[in-house]
């Protein structure tokens, strides 16, 4: 039982490749585009794996026979397509804010991370290996 | 067994109020519950050497998880030590640690806890109810080197000890797993009746070799005994001479009657046992401080005793519980006496020390009782111990052995020569010690265990008793006399070849401790994984969230992208579309998604997002989905104004400068194929599909009648599933809070008229 047939394989593919590329990006409103254009692509594969087009899932109102699309994917694509709505207003509140306060809306790069990458590397490792062989007195000799 | 065990650590937890009127008392509480298991297990002794007393307990039973215990002739041989030794060993730390020494109601708790973990650990009949004890020990064993943590060299050795033995213990956990799943069981009783064979067998028990091993010192890991030595000297004894060293060769003892026939089981024992028995007899020759001497001798004996446990044969393993009782039984009163020594002398460093045997002639006496069973001269307990190991090498024509051992033997009477020289002659050019005498808790446990020695020596028999119950009766038999043969030859010359190599030792001494240094490599090994960290980290943690975000999606390419393709069973009947209106519809989209990766301009990628939006609102019409349709017109609208009420306030073409042809060709490829990918995966698991899913036939006979609605999708959203819709009522509310703050902090910050946020501000940011 085919549901995705390959022109809308082809339509997820591309716009799964297109939210990819944008969350690459450092702009973050690009980002914040990438992410609404992924929600699309997600709630399009949501519905199109619960079944081939049919009709629309109202009793009373099919055919005896005709084939009647999946309600449960629609019911969760639906919710989903609301929680997306709600994440890019937040996301794009954040992007202004972030804007407002340092004057871009780049995603810049850890400072502290690039500390340590850039870290030489410890010669004699953690811990200096010369001592500690010698008989020492105990703890409670102290 | 349990309850024993319980109560060990039950009083180990309540010791410290004990502590807090006296230390004293509190290690003499301390010392009662291993003396009442080791009285316990005397009462047993009949039914332990006839096969056994078990008892088990559910742990986990839907798991198949038991702790189950089992008192045989081995668990006895170590509760001897366990129990008895260490129950010995308590007392004297009653005399050995000062009244006020601050240390003391922590180590007085600590060795309590492990003798409870150490006695479940030699009667466990389960490899996890081992497995579990064993680390426990482990731990005890570190928080007993290192003390209170102020000593560098403490925590050093600590650290080290844990490291080592508890790579060894994962190992062998490993190893324990592969085991008892080929045999069918955990009961280690049930696997040794009817050992596995083959398939992933020998893997395992070089895993649980590795493990036992990594316990008891053996070649190359055998540092952590010697730098363990900054312990207080009652814990050295204890745990480190007496019964958690022994716990790898325990656990080899216990496994040897299943798999010592296997050459992947006795060919590393022996050659690793021998090989440690001959360097850390070498190293102890040339340690100067007594209890270092004793340390890597305990090393040498531990490789011994690997030897004898893991050879197979009768007469090894017989010569293997008589060994393991007797070390412990000459071991820790040498331990003590040292321990003895350092409290009344202030010193143990044999270059100091100087007549000893004079001002301290009880300390001597015991010193040199237990050091001649050591050295194995008769009638004590390590000569009966030695003439059997000696035997069983020589009665079954594995003659290299036995020459390794006699050598091992000589240097075991070269060290012992030079403890009893180093620790009581009187040495020109040194001036004599001044002592102040020891009391009697420091002398009299000494005096117990180094009697016992003598009296097992004597009464070898019970020590044979004990023996045939874990070998088996018949065959070779303990004796002080044996006759004139090859044996006794050997302890003759093993006797005469120490003494001779003690009284020549001035030529050793130019050919030093030799080359071979396993500390450097520990040291070696954990510098390298320091810097190996270092490096790596430096490598993936770039603060780059482009390439953190790749490396997930490269992730999700490789691990299902692959698993995926090798599944194979790509629909050969997929049509090129459903209803022909799919085709302008997802054309729009597609030359919509592309477009946006194009645009400049923000206005021009939100209205290209609106299009992609729409269309895939139109394909859900296609689908047979309205209400979806309905909604994500609506949503889509909304994000519109949303988005032109933000664009408003923030420049129109996107700022980021234009990036490098070599940043984003990576960045395309990664995007594409990662889209390919979950277009891909999506197609072959909707092709998995053999039918429509049963759950919706109900939610469409239900909908009328349940909810009373003939909208199967509003009944669902409404009625059904109307929990999910309050939370993700919760969600929108959560969010609209969050984007009013936002904008409210901002507005705030323009009334204020400071700094940021100003319009004279944003004047300037726009440029």
């Amino acid at each position: 039982m085919i549901t995705i047939n390959l022109a809308m394989a082809l339509v997820v593919a591309v716009l799964y490749s297109v939210g990819f590329y944008l969350l690459l990006q450092r702009s973050l409103m690009r980002v914040l585009i990438g992410v609404v254009v992924l929600g699309h692509g997600t709630n399009l594969l949501l519905q199109l794996v619960g079944g081939p087009p049919g009709r629309a899932p109202i009793v009373g109102e099919v055919p005896a026979g005709a084939l009647v699309a999946d309600p449960l994917p629609q019911a969760l694509a639906l919710t989903a397509v609301v929680i997306t709505f709600a994440l890019t207003t937040f996301l794009l509140a954040l992007g202004y804010r972030s804007f407002v306060l340092v004057g871009h809306d780049e995603v810049q790069d850890d400072v502290e991370d690039r500390r340590i990458a850039s870290q030489e590397v410890p010669a004699g490792g953690l811990d200096d290996p010369a001592d500690d062989l010698a008989p020492t007195s105990e703890g409670s000799d102290k | 067994m349990l309850a024993l065990v319980v109560a060990h650590l039950a009083i180990a937890v309540l010791l410290p109020l004990v502590s807090a009127r006296s230390t004293r008392a509190a290690f003499l509480v301390a010392a009662l519950p291993p003396a009442a298991a080791f009285g316990w297990a005397l009462t047993q002794i009949g039914h332990a050497l006839d096969g056994g007393v078990a008892s088990t307990t559910a742990w986990a039973p839907a798991l198949g998880l038991e702790l189950s215990f089992r008192l045989d002739a081995l668990a006895l041989a170590m509760i001897v030590l366990v129990s008895g030794v260490g129950a010995v060993i308590i007392v004297y730390c009653a005399g050995y640690f000062e009244r006020r020494a601050e240390e003391a109601p922590r180590s007085a708790a600590l060795l309590l806890a492990f003798a409870g973990a150490m006695l479940g650990l030699v009667l466990a009949d389960d490899l996890f109810t081992l497995y579990v004890f064993w680390e426990l020990t482990s731990v005890t064993s570190f928080l007993l080197v290192g003390q209170s943590g102020e000593g560098r060299a403490s925590r050093r050795a600590a650290v080290q000890a844990l490291l080592v033995t508890v790579f060894g213990g994962l190992a062998m956990l490993l190893g324990f797993v592969l085991l008892g799943e080929a045999a069918g069981t955990y009961r280690i009783s049930e696997i040794l009746a009817d050992p596995p064979a083959g398939g992933l067998v020998p893997l395992a028990l070089v895993l649980i070799l590795l493990g036992a091993f990594t316990k008891s010192a053996q070649l190359p890991f055998h540092p952590w005994l010697p730098a363990a030595m900054v312990a207080p000297t009652p814990v050295s004894a204890y745990l480190h001479a007496a019964s958690m060293v022994k716990a790898g060769v325990y656990l080899v003892a216990r496994l040897s009657p299943g798999f010592a026939d296997l050459a992947v089981w006795w060919v590393p024992c022996v050659v690793f046992g021998a090989a440690t028995m001959l360097l850390g007899g070498w190293r102890a020759l040339h340690e100067t401080d007594l209890k270092r001497l004793l340390a890597f001798g305990t090393v040498s004996q531990l490789g011994f005793l690997m030897a004898l446990m893991g050879a197979g044969g009768r007469t090894a393993a017989l010569a293997g519980v008589t060994m393991l009782l007797a070390h412990g039984l000459f071991k820790a009163p040498l331990f003590l006496v040292v321990g003895t020594v350092d409290r009344s002398a202030g010193t143990r460093d044999v270059r100091k020390l100087s007549g000893l045997r004079k001002v301290l002639p009880g300390t001597a006496i015991t010193a040199a009782l237990a050091a001649a069973s050591m050295a194995g001269i008769p009638p004590l307990l390590g000569f009966v111990g030695k003439e059997a190991a000696f035997a069983a090498f020589l009665d079954d024509g594995r003659w290299p052995v036995a020459l390794a051992l006699l050598a091992g033997s000589v240097l075991t009477v070269a060290y012992t020569a030079r403890f009893l020289w180093g620790a009581f002659a009187s040495k020109p050019g040194v001036e004599p010690s001044t002592v102040r005498a020891p009391g009697l808790l420091l002398t009299v446990p000494s005096w117990v265990c180094a009697l016992a020695g003598l009296a097992l020596g004597i009464g070898y028999p019970l020590v044979e008793a004990i023996g045939e119950g874990y070998v088996g009766p018949g065959g070779y038999h303990l004796a002080l006399w044996h006759g004139l043969g090859l044996p006794l030859l050997f302890s003759a010359v093993a006797l005469a070849g120490g003494l001779l190599l003690h009284r020549f030792r001035a030529v050793l001494r130019p050919l030093g401790a030799g080359p071979f240094d396993a500390q450097r490599g520990y040291e070696g090994v954990i510098a390298g994984i320091g810097r190996a960290a270092v490096v790596v980290t430096g490598r993936l943690q770039l603060g780059s969230l482009p390439f953190y975000l790749g490396a997930i999606l490269v992730t999700v390419i490789v691990l299902p992208g692959t698993a995926a393709l090798l599944a194979g069973g790509w629909p050969t009947d997929q049509p090129l579309f459903h209803v022909i209106m799919q085709v302008p519809l997802g054309l729009a989209v597609i030359v919509a998604a592309l477009a946006v990766v194009k645009a400049r301009r923000r206005f021009t990628a939100v209205l290209l997002v609106g299009v992609i939006g729409y269309g895939v609102g139109g394909l859900f019409i296609v689908d047979g989905a309205p209400d979806l349709a309905l909604a994500q017109f609506l949503v889509e609208t909304l994000s519109l104004v949303v988005f032109v009420f933000v664009l408003r306030r923030l420049p129109a073409n996107f700022t980021e400068e234009s990036p490098r042809r070599r940043v984003i060709v990576p960045k395309a490829v990664v995007a594409a194929l990662g889209g390919i990918t979950v277009a891909g995966i999506g197609v072959l698991l909707s092709a998995a599909r053999s039918g429509p899913a049963a759950a919706s036939a109900q939610f469409f006979e239900l909908a009328p009648s349940g909810a009373g609605a003939d909208n199967v999708i509003s009944a669902i959203i409404v009625d059904f599933r109307a929990l999910d819709t309050v939370g993700e009522i919760g969600v929108l509310f959560i969010a609209a809070a969050g984007v009013a703050s936002l904008v409210l902090a901002t507005r705030h910050d323009r009334r204020s008229k400071t700094g940021q946020g100003t319009p004279e501000h944003e004047e300037e940011v726009r440029g």
